[in-house]
């Protein structure tokens, strides 16, 4: 019997999206504030585990067409660069570097390369969180 | 040039060829060629780093350019430089050995990345100098290791990894509590630093305490009496190249962890902390040899090698004066090398014979005459039979054990030496000499396939009959190595200079 959870779909629609904005949130407040690439990435996994939980786990690789594989890889070549830039300027590696820029939109800003670090950390956060759901969950 | 991280290229080189083959899952010959290509490019930077150490002494850099004691230092002295490019010229040797034996559907499910990863580990808790980052490590090359005994998902390695797993959990929570409290006594994590605090302190007894906390950790990864019951059966479930790699690489870093806190923390108390590593490594040799006889499968007798060699080489580093360390340097080096040739042979043997019971086989030299050659080689190497690689290194242990007025456990492992000569000396007897078996004939194998495995095999004896022969050259860098070892402040300076 096919059950209708048009509540449970419609309410996920409007919740997925509040969901992901606060895991960017956390992710970009990660410096100053508690929060970072760990739990940004876990939150993000977080929203889409609940639209693995109102669709279906088909739907969801079409709406989301990635190969979570790959995402992880790329994380981890992001995370790995932004140490390794350090060996380009003979610095010891994990040197990091930051200035202030003044951006159009934001204003004064100051740019980290921890940050890019972070980025790769919470790629692979989702790409492996994802990657285990998916297959547990694709196992038949 | 001066290159100041040098000395992380050997980790990060496999690390950065490790994520590049996550996006050939399914390309196999991409994956092999870019393996290749990342372990001969890891070879030639340990190698310039080996050379590096020689010329200019011990390397440091403190990562994120902070102070000493603040950030994480990864340091390589002769010891660690040596082991770095002793893993690698290992893993790529049984990298070619793989091609023909690990099979296609393993190599498309992250084999060669699991390898790479678990050899990032490997070289990163052999450079790291500092003890979380440590327990990093050995966590990095602990899970790849666990990707690598289950993978091919057949029952023996389902039921052997959960026990692998559910052993290495433990110790890995043990080691997490065991730095806690050394964190809470000293209060640093840098190993040089933690080597001044508690010299500082002059080593209260909760120190020694921690000495022997740490000692049942690493006891654990690296199998010493009456911890390594884990190890036979865990062992025998991977495929054999996965095998060489774990009984060459991994128990030896459990015995490099030993060796390094017991010669650069706990040696102000050597009267209680060495007595007690000594007398566990003499039990360490006996439960070997009593193991390494009592079976008549090819696989279980080298693994209980294994063991005793862990034994040996501890029973060296328990003398703490020259010969003993310099021997245990030696010992460890040679045991890595003749320990992934004997379980690359004995693959070999398996793949010729399709069994590993000895008692279904016999006859072999006159079908593969080569094969038995090198591996009686191997076999005399592994005993210690001048002037194979065996023999200095052990001469050098039970030396440093007279001068240290250890007789009893000299002799014990000369005694030992002889046991190891029986054990695999019966598989030389019992697989190559007598009539073929006429209940058990040879599978059909293939011509092409048998040749393509010697090569790497026969590289790998060569490797270690010159490692023996070559002594003489090679001397210089071991004593180099032991140097560090039997003096602490040499490290201690070379990582908080000024």
């Amino acid at each position: 019997m096919k059950t209708n959870d048009v509540i449970l779909q419609t309410t996920t629609k409007v919740v997925f999206f509040i969901i992901f904005l606060f895991s960017i949130h956390i992710f970009f407040a990660g410096h100053y504030t508690p929060g970072g690439g760990f739990v940004g990435g876990l939150l993000t996994t977080g929203a889409i585990v609940l639209l693995l939980l109102a669709f279906d786990l088909k739907t969801i690789q079409q709406i989301l067409p990635f190969n979570f594989t790959i995402v992880t890889g790329i994380g981890l070549l992001l995370a790995l660069g932004t140490a390794a830039g350090s060996i380009f300027f003979n610095v010891p590696f994990f040197t990091h570097a930051f200035d202030d820029f003044t951006l159009p939109l934001f204003g004064e800003t100051s740019l980290h390369t921890a940050m890019l670090f972070d980025s790769g950390v919470y790629l692979v956060v989702v790409g492996s969180a994802i990657t285990i759901i998916q297959s547990i969950g694709g196992d038949d | 040039m001066n290159m100041i991280n040098l000395l992380l290229f050997p980790i990060i080189i496999p690390f950065f060829f490790a994520m590049i083959l996550l996006f050939f899952k399914e390309q196999v010959v991409i994956q092999r060629v870019l393996t290749v290509i990342g372990l001969a490019l890891s070879l030639v930077a340990s190698i310039w780093l080996l050379v590096t150490v020689k010329a200019e002494g011990i390397q440091t850099v403190t990562l994120g350019s902070w102070p000493a004691p603040f950030g994480i230092t990864m340091v390589s002295d002769m010891f660690s430089a040596l082991l770095v490019t002793t893993t690698i010229l290992i893993t790529f040797f049984v990298v070619l050995y793989s091609f023909q034996s690990i099979g296609i559907e393993r190599e498309r499910f992250f084999y060669y990345p699991a390898i790479l990863f678990m050899i990032t580990g490997i070289n990163g808790a052999f450079t790291t100098g500092d003890i979380f980052n440590m327990f990093v490590f050995f966590e990095v090359l602990l899970i790849a290791s666990y990707l690598l005994i289950v993978l091919g998902g057949e029952k023996r390695q389902l039921r052997e990894s959960i026990k692998y797993i559910l052993v290495n959990v433990i110790s890995s929570a043990l080691f997490v509590i065991a730095v806690a409290y050394l964190y809470s006594i000293v209060g640093t994590l840098n190993m040089a630093d933690i080597s001044v605090k508690i010299a500082e302190i002059n080593q209260p007894g909760i120190i020694s305490v921690l000495a022997i906390l740490f000692l049942i950790v690493f006891g654990i990864k690296g199998a010493i009496f009456p911890l390594y019951f884990w190890l036979p059966g865990s062992y025998a479930a991977p495929p054999i190249p996965v095998l060489t790699l774990f009984g060459a690489l991994l128990t030896k870093v459990g015995v490099y962890a030993i060796t390094r806190t017991y010669t650069l923390f706990f040696v102000h108390d050597i009267g209680f902390t060495h007595q007690f590593l000594l007398v566990l490594s003499l039990l360490t040799i006996v439960a070997g040899c009593i193991g390494a006889l009592a079976y008549f499968d090819l696989k279980q007798i080298i693994i209980y090698n294994i063991i005793i060699a862990v034994g040996v080489i501890l029973f060296g580093v328990a003398q703490m004066n020259t010969s003993g360390l310099e021997g245990a340097v030696y010992y460890l080096i040679h045991d890595m090398l003749i320990k992934a040739a004997l379980f690359v042979l004995i693959g070999i043997i398996i793949y010729v014979t399709g069994t590993s019971n000895l008692r279904e086989m016999g006859g072999l030299i006159k079908s593969h005459a080569a094969l038995g050659w090198f591996y009686l080689i191997a076999a005399f190497g592994l005993a210690g039979i001048p002037p194979l690689s065996g023999f200095i290194g052990k001469l050098l242990i039970v030396k440093g054990g007279f001068e240290a007025d250890n007789a009893f456990g000299s002799i014990v492992l000369l005694v030992s030496s002889l046991v190891v000569l029986l054990s695999v000396i019966r598989i030389f007897i019992y697989a190559f000499w007598g009539p073929q078996n006429p209940d058990y004939p040879l599978p059909v194998t293939s011509k092409r396939t048998y040749r393509q495995l010697m090569a790497p095999a026969v590289l790998l004896v060569l490797v270690t009959v010159a490692y023996g022969v070559g002594t003489e050259w090679l001397m210089p860098y071991i004593s180099d190595a032991s140097d560090v070892l039997r003096d602490p402040s040499i490290y201690i300076n070379a990582v908080l200079k000024e």
